[in-house]
């Protein structure tokens, strides 16, 4: 009876919450959850199935939607958290949308969670598989320090007990590490291809520490960021050997990705993804190892993964005014710096002036509220020659720290304008794009959340919560 | 002209945007025309430091500071004292600021010992203090000064005797969110929790280090050109404002002291 009248209310506060524009809420889960406080569990008891929990830094989102691209082709029905709300009243909130008279009717549930949460929604969701894509240097100030958000997901492991099955990333030592002498049963992946890394460590350097001793970890190869092939000197701690391998990747620019699959008692298997960038490539084979551990054929994985469209991908094209609008969401340096590279990678119309950026930073709790981490993006390569940057409109909460990044990154002084309001700053970026250009937008967060929605007053873009939240995340 | 930094460990004490102050060093000797070069200095590396004019370390975790630790007790620790005392500016940052003291002891009790340059003690709290600072300084004498930055740590540190304060907090929790003084000054050395990165923000602080090192190089009172800081100067006033907006909102500490108010000792 309390659960049907959570449900009710949560459900009432969702329908409202809806007619007055706001999308993603956690309002309703919060609402409900006040009702019944063991609600999320007594809701996950419903699933046929269970729960998948993705967490990480960065490929949360894309890698469930891979995930459940595949798992709908194979005709399982889902309930996953798409707005990106993924504390616990979020999940609730999730669930809430997929019930029936107080009875959720899904087989599985895909819930991205943020680090500081695991342990939480591992207690709440007694989860089938978690999934661990990387550690990056993301809003520290959140979570204190790196060493504390790792810490978080060994105590949703712990949590598990033994149940279900853990996915780690063999290639981030400080992923990896969360498996080291642990029982019950975890699987590896990671990429084994040398030829698409580099000897060197070309991006900022993340943490690149052993974590049993505290030194130097050296590097065979570096894949993007400290991701690679590595090992302890002192011998103490090495990259496991990872059942789930990528081999072969040919990164075909912007056309997409292919890779060859290698799992335990399967034959290799030809995996093609639509959209660009190593990143994708673990996204893809993130998803794909918690697939064939749930049970999906690789052949009839690796074909869904194939039909998947580019509307997933990590940038979001919008036409507005007879410019092209690129809106690609950024919230640590590693992704900035991808990014980044995209961007300067595009190709240009000849005889253009250059391209223009619009960047938008806040420094609200969801886009971390310290700002220093844009001090560890190489803004610098705007400045190089080859970049052909016209200009660069920075805006946001803290529009005046970026402009001064960009200064301080030798980008010239009168190509960088400054300009808060995120409105204004629209206007002023658009109006300098010639019609039938790119205008490249790099929000954070809530920027991203604010500019869709001044977009979509315009009439340009569908509200966020119909095209599933965090469309650009890299 | 040419400066020559020393970063000490940037490798292991890179948190909170670091090399933000290095990079800051180094544009605003370019574009005066000095010339700027950043000599990066790890584990086990003997250094002679009477090759800098200036040293720089920011922060990290406990697991780097115990390394740190064990390489000032075995490498480097006498001789980046004898600089210091020598008159070498030097720009420590958070975790480096705790490891120029006397000890740093963890949240598991465990005492890291520093190199007791500065005679400061950290002690880890409980609760991690966060968020944006506003300090007034009276490091550049004859003014005062502002520094606007972002804080987060849990050590909390104690001045002795024989050290200055950096500054007053205005706003934020500063040393140990008690006493109301933030960082440590002492002879050319600037200690403090401040990060964000703090010199961008601060370009007084950045070009008052730059002075010391062409002091000590090329003779007191050596001239440093102005720079058009109208973009720094407004991102300074624009965190200053913000931060006091959030402060509005949240429970940011506020500082009791007088702005402007010096902690003063003879050293
Ligand atoms: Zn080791």
């Amino acid at each position: 009876m309390r659960n049907l009248l959570a449900v009710w209310a949560g459900k009432a506060t969702l329908g409202l919450s809806r007619r007055l524009g706001h999308g993603g809420s956690s309002l309703p889960g919060m609402v409900a959850l006040r009702i019944q406080p063991a609600l999320l569990l007594e809701l996950a008891r419903g699933l046929r199935r269970g729960t998948i929990i993705i967490t990480g830094t960065n490929g949360k989102t894309t890698t469930a939607r891979f995930l459940s691209t595949i798992l709908e082709d194979a005709g399982l029905r889902l309930v996953h958290n798409r707005s990106g709300a993924n504390l616990v009243a979020g999940l609730t909130s999730s669930f809430l949308e997929a019930s029936r008279g107080g009875v959720v009717d899904a087989d599985i549930a895909l819930m991205e969670v943020d680090e500081a949460t695991v342990p939480e929604a591992v207690r709440e969701l007694r989860p089938l598989g978690l999934v661990v894509t990387n550690f990056f240097r993301d809003q520290l100030d959140r979570f204190g320090e790196l060493d504390t958000t790792v810490s978080f997901i060994g105590r949703g492991l712990d949590a598990m007990q033994g149940h279900g099955f853990v996915a780690l990333n063999a290639d981030d030592p400080l992923v990896a590490y969360l498996g080291r002498g642990r029982g019950g049963h975890v699987v590896y992946y990671g990429v084994e291809d040398p030829a698409s890394g580099s000897k060197v460590m070309t991006q900022t350097r993340e943490q690149c520490q052993c974590l049993v001793c505290g030194r130097p970890l050296t590097y065979e190869v570096f894949y993007y960021g400290h991701l690679g092939r590595y090992g302890c000197p002192t011998g103490d701690f090495r990259r496991p050997a990872p059942g789930f391998r990528a081999g072969a990747v040919a990164l075909g620019g912007s056309g997409g990705t292919a890779f060859t699959l290698s799992s335990p008692d399967r034959p290799d298997t030809q995996v093609r993804l639509p959209v660009p960038g190593l990143y994708n490539v673990y996204n893809g084979l993130a998803a794909l190892t918690a697939a064939l551990e749930l049970g999906i054929p690789v052949e009839r994985a690796a074909a869904s993964l194939r039909r998947a469209t580019a509307s997933f991908g990590r940038m979001e094209r919008i036409a507005m005014e007879g410019r092209s609008v690129l809106l690609a969401l950024v919230k640590n340096p590693t992704g900035y710096n991808q990014v980044l590279r995209t961007i300067l990678e595009s190709g240009l119309p000849a005889g253009s002036p250059g391209r223009r950026l619009l960047m938008a930073l806040n420094d609200k709790y969801a886009d971390g509220t310290d700002v220093s981490w844009i001090w560890d993006v190489d803004f610098e390569v705007l400045a190089e020659p080859g970049a052909q940057v016209a200009g660069v409109v920075a805006s946001g909460e803290r529009a005046h720290d970026l402009a001064v990044r960009l200064k301080y990154a030798g980008v010239r002084r009168d190509q960088i304008q400054c300009v808060p309001d995120l409105g204004e700053a629209l206007d002023l970026a658009l109006g300098s794009t010639p019609a039938g250009e790119t205008l490249f937008i790099t929000p954070t967060y809530t920027a991203m959340l604010e500019l869709r929605g001044i977009i979509s007053r315009r009439g340009f873009a569908p509200q966020f919560w119909e095209t599933g939240g965090e469309a650009a995340q890299p | 002209m040419r400066l020559r930094v020393c970063h000490l460990y940037p490798d292991l004490m890179n948190l909170y945007g670091d090399r933000g102050n290095v990079i800051t060093l180094t544009r605003r000797c370019l574009w005066r025309g000095i010339d700027l070069e950043v000599v990066p200095v790890g584990l086990g590396e003997r250094v002679d430091f009477t090759r800098f004019d200036l040293l720089f370390m920011g922060g990290g975790q406990d697991k780097e500071q115990r390394l740190i630790c064990d390489d000032f007790r075995q490498v480097k620790g006498t001789a980046l004292a004898e600089a210091v005392e020598d008159g070498a500016a030097f720009l420590a940052i958070c975790g480096a600021y705790q490891l120029l003291g006397r000890y740093y002891e963890t949240g598991s009790g465990e005492r890291l010992s520093g190199i007791g340059v500065l005679d400061v003690e950290t002690r880890a709290g409980k609760k991690r203090m966060i968020g944006n600072v506003v300090v007034t300084s009276a490091l550049d004498v004859g003014r005062t000064r502002t520094l606007v930055g972002f804080e987060n740590h849990s050590g909390r540190t104690h001045l002795g005797p024989r050290v200055n304060a950096l500054g007053n907090v205005c706003l934020g929790y500063g040393n140990n969110g008690e006493d109301g003084w933030e960082g440590a000054v002492y002879r050319n050395v600037v200690a403090t929790y401040l990060h964000g990165s703090i010199l961008p923000k601060n370009p007084w602080l950045a070009d008052w280090l730059i002075a010391q090192a062409l002091g000590r190089r090329y003779g007191e009172g050596t001239p440093l050109a102005p720079l058009d800081d109208t973009l720094e100067r407004a991102a300074h006033d624009a965190a200053i404002t913000h931060a006091e907006s959030l402060a509005r909102q949240d429970r940011t500490p506020r500082g009791r002291a007088v702005p402007g108010a010096t902690r003063r000792v003879r050293t």
